[in-house]
């Protein structure tokens, strides 16, 4: 039995199949994660992403199926385990400042009627600090940007001083300072042997930033390391063929301001060098 | 005149503790209030309020007599019925929210109603002013009424402070209190019933009709000064009060007249005022901004001009004509007064008799606004690939507005052009 436990990998989702108002947005989902990794969970806009993120963490109940963490129920192990939610899951307009949202990374089902002792002020400090955004920790949340608010919802995960990291999107919408202080946190936790699993929708990059990598549409395309994952065949399956995505970029060039896109991808390229360790 | 003396003296015990409930019920209603409010559940605590009344009227068919926690029991089980009503409609129906709402809260105030009217016609004999319910008569609670109500208003509070910051958390993101393990299901039940209660301990002082008022208006008023959950509490808790005291003199002073109007009518006051005079987000302070704005954008253009016109004149010498002034850019008449004045207050300006010209800082200033419109057009047409004769309206908008921090950022990215598409020197400080 203690033999198991060690081998336990980090996640293991079990033939999950999950629906909103019974259409199935999540069908007969089966991978495990190992320990350590720093794994992406890909899929185009509405392959359940988000949905299956929601199901780890017990936030929706599964059709059917189950999920597993560290070899446990989440129940168990939940002060193992912290979930950075989509920046638009809040209402940014919320009169808290932004020490008061990284706090609420230190509550707890056994610190009711308790105030935080000073232990917690020293961690959540930390967290803000780690992730850039002490100077602001007296500001109202709403005079943040889009890349400091992520950096908010961040801190306040490692406030939690987790095992395994959740996050869902951080990427997006922030600016480029943000995503390397992301990374370099990334960079950070792998070391200290923590396991981060991401929503992540941008392909060019997933190779280079993850280990282990998801594929979702659905259904379950492909899971494992990210060099066999990540292929045309898969990403075909995935995407519904190539045209398809370059139409959609094209609407997306059309709609949306290029510059952004194009010092995007000048930047990006700094983590491939850095890849080989 | 005597009346108003004996209030404000709070000499008369009956006085002292109308005023007392009714400003400790209102303080409580505002408190909980917010926490609706942040959970954008406003029209549930309208319809909430309203839903009581069956409740009420039922407690009192029963009893016979206006016993108050027999009432608050009705209350609570009409007030959890409506509640129960609007999750299920939602759930098994494809009816929008506020549909739902309205179909509870205008099927149990109709029902509530339609009982009201047949106990004042075959009711008991304390069945006079039971009317008060709809609209609230402060002046007309016994103490035991007001023990009651004060008891819960009180307890109310001392639970939010206890479970002050998991509640704080719950309203902001409830999937992250999910998350960690807080009961999440104890705490939403926890909040209902508060909401329940606050409303229900204000149908004698207020009425059902406008108990709502006194829920959210707090909230709604306190949110425009406070940007911390404890300050918005605080300030709605004031706001309360303050209603309350009011609605209480009211109801003193003309003991026919409804307590629950009057209390509206300061509630509102306050929020009207806040809406006017609230930093930041007022009304006025809008509107000085727009005008901070307008003003600095005429300043800048006419920097901009007086620039222009050195450039023309090949800097022959500084001081300008006003027709050399305004060569490339004719300004109105009271534009060009606005914002000579403004420079003139700066000290940005010399003349002397009839001629112009910029002191060092003017000439700074004019160079800096100069460069952002070139560098702004630079940019547009680098990475937008706009033709040259769609930069400039762009970049008449964004000069002024480009902060220190955003300048830099343009100069690295386009890696300190020396001019523009147009061929321009980007005037850099000399
Ligand atoms: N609350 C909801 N109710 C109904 N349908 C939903 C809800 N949330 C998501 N969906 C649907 O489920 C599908 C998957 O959503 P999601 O998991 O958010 O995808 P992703 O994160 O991969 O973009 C989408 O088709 C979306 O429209
Ligand atoms: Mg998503």
């Amino acid at each position: 039995m203690s033999a198991n436990k060690e081998a336990a990998p980090a996640l293991e989702v079990h033939n999950l199949t999950a629906t909103y108002d019974r259409q199935p947005v999540l069908w007969d989902i089966d991978f495990s994660l190992p320990e350590g990794s720093l794994a992406g969970i890909l899929g185009p806009n509405g392959s359940g992403k988000t949905t299956l993120l929601r199901n780890i963490m017990g936030l929706m109940q599964p059709d059917s199926g189950y999920v597993r963490l560290l070899g446990q129920d989440l129940a168990k192990v939940r002060a193992q385990v912290s979930y950075v939610p989509q920046r638009e899951s809040v209402d940014w307009n919320f009169p808290v400042s932004v020490s008061e949202v990284v706090a609420m990374g230190r509550y707890g089902p056994g610190k009711l009627l308790r105030r935080l002792r000073r232990q917690d002020r020293d961690i959540i400090e930390e967290a803000m600090e780690r992730t850039g955004i002490l100077p602001l920790a007296h500001r109202h949340i709403s005079q943040l940007s889009g890349g400091q608010q992520q950096r908010v919802f961040i801190a306040r995960a490692l406030a939690q001083q987790a095992q395994i990291y959740l996050m869902d999107e951080p990427f997006v919408g922030v600016d480029a300072a943000t995503e390397e202080a992301i990374l370099n946190l990334l960079g950070e936790m792998k070391n200290r042997g923590h396991t981060v699993i991401m929503v992540h929708h941008d392909l060019q990059t997933a190779q280079d930033f993850f280990d282990q990598a998801v594929l979702l549409q659905t259904r379950l395309v492909a899971a494992g390391p990210v060099e066999t994952v990540l292929n045309k065949e898969n990403l075909q399956q995935a995407y519904g063929g190539r045209l398809n995505v370059l139409s959609k970029v094209g609407q997306l060039a059309a709609e949306k301001q290029f510059p952004l896109r194009e010092k995007a991808f000048r930047e990006r390229k700094k983590p491939a060098h850095g890849e080989s360790d | 005149m005597e009346k108003v003396i004996d209030f404000l003296s709070f000499q008369d015990p009956t006085v002292r503790l109308v005023v007392a409930g009714t400003v400790l019920l209102s303080i409580s209603a505002a408190v909980v209030g917010c926490f609706a409010y942040l959970r954008k559940r406003a029209l549930v605590g309208d319809a909430l309020a309203h839903s009581l009344l069956p409740g009420v009227a039922m407690a009192f068919l029963f009893s016979g007599q206006k016993d108050p926690w027999l009432l608050l029991l009705g209350a609570m089980i009409s007030g959890w019925l409506a509640l129960g009503a609007m999750e299920l409609i939602q759930q098994h129906t494809k009816l929008a929210s506020e549909t739902s709402i309205a179909l509870v809260l205008s099927v149990f105030f109709g029902f509530g109603v339609l009982l009201l009217t047949y106990l004042q016609h075959h009711g008991g004999g304390d069945q006079a002013g039971l009317d008060q319910f709809l609209f609230g008569n402060a002046a007309s609670m016994r103490s035991s009424d007001l023990y009651a109500y004060g008891l819960v208003g009180m307890v109310l509070l001392v639970m939010i402070g206890a479970f002050y910051k998991e509640l704080k958390l719950y309203c902001f993101d409830p999937d992250h209190a999910e998350a960690i393990g807080l009961p999440t299901r104890i705490l939403r039940y926890l909040l209902n019933t508060m909401t329940v209660l606050a409303t229900a301990i204000g149908i004698q002082s207020v009425g059902v009709v406008l108990m709502a008022a006194l829920l959210i208006t707090p909230a709604a008023t306190a949110r425009f000064w406070s940007y911390r959950l404890r300050t918005m509490l605080f300030l709605a808790a004031l706001g309360g009060a303050v209603a309350g005291l009011g609605g209480s003199f009211a109801s003193y002073l003309a003991p026919a007249m409804p307590t629950g109007p009057w209390i509206v009518m300061v509630l509102s006051f306050l929020a009207l005022v806040s809406i006017f005079l609230a930093p930041r987000v007022g009304i006025f302070a809008r509107m000085w901004r727009q005008r901070q704005n307008q003003r600095k954008i005429i300043r800048e253009n006419l920097l901009k001009a007086f620039y222009h016109g050195l450039e023309n004149k090949e800097a022959q010498h500084a001081w300008l004509s006003r027709p050399e002034w305004q060569e490339q850019r004719h300004l109105p008449e009271w534009e060009w007064q606005i914002g000579f004045r403004q420079l003139r207050r700066r000290r940005w300006v010399l003349r002397r008799s009839g001629r112009y010209r910029l002191t060092e800082r003017g000439l700074a200033e004019a160079r800096r606004v100069v460069r952002l419109h070139r560098l702004w057009e630079l940019y547009l047409s680098r990475y937008l690939a706009l033709g040259k004769d769609h930069l400039h309206p762009g970049a008449e908008s964004i000069e002024h507005l480009i902060t220190p921090e955003v300048e830099k950022e343009l100069l690295r990215e386009l890696d300190y052009p020396e001019q523009d598409p147009h061929r321009s020197p980007i005037p850099y400080k000399s």
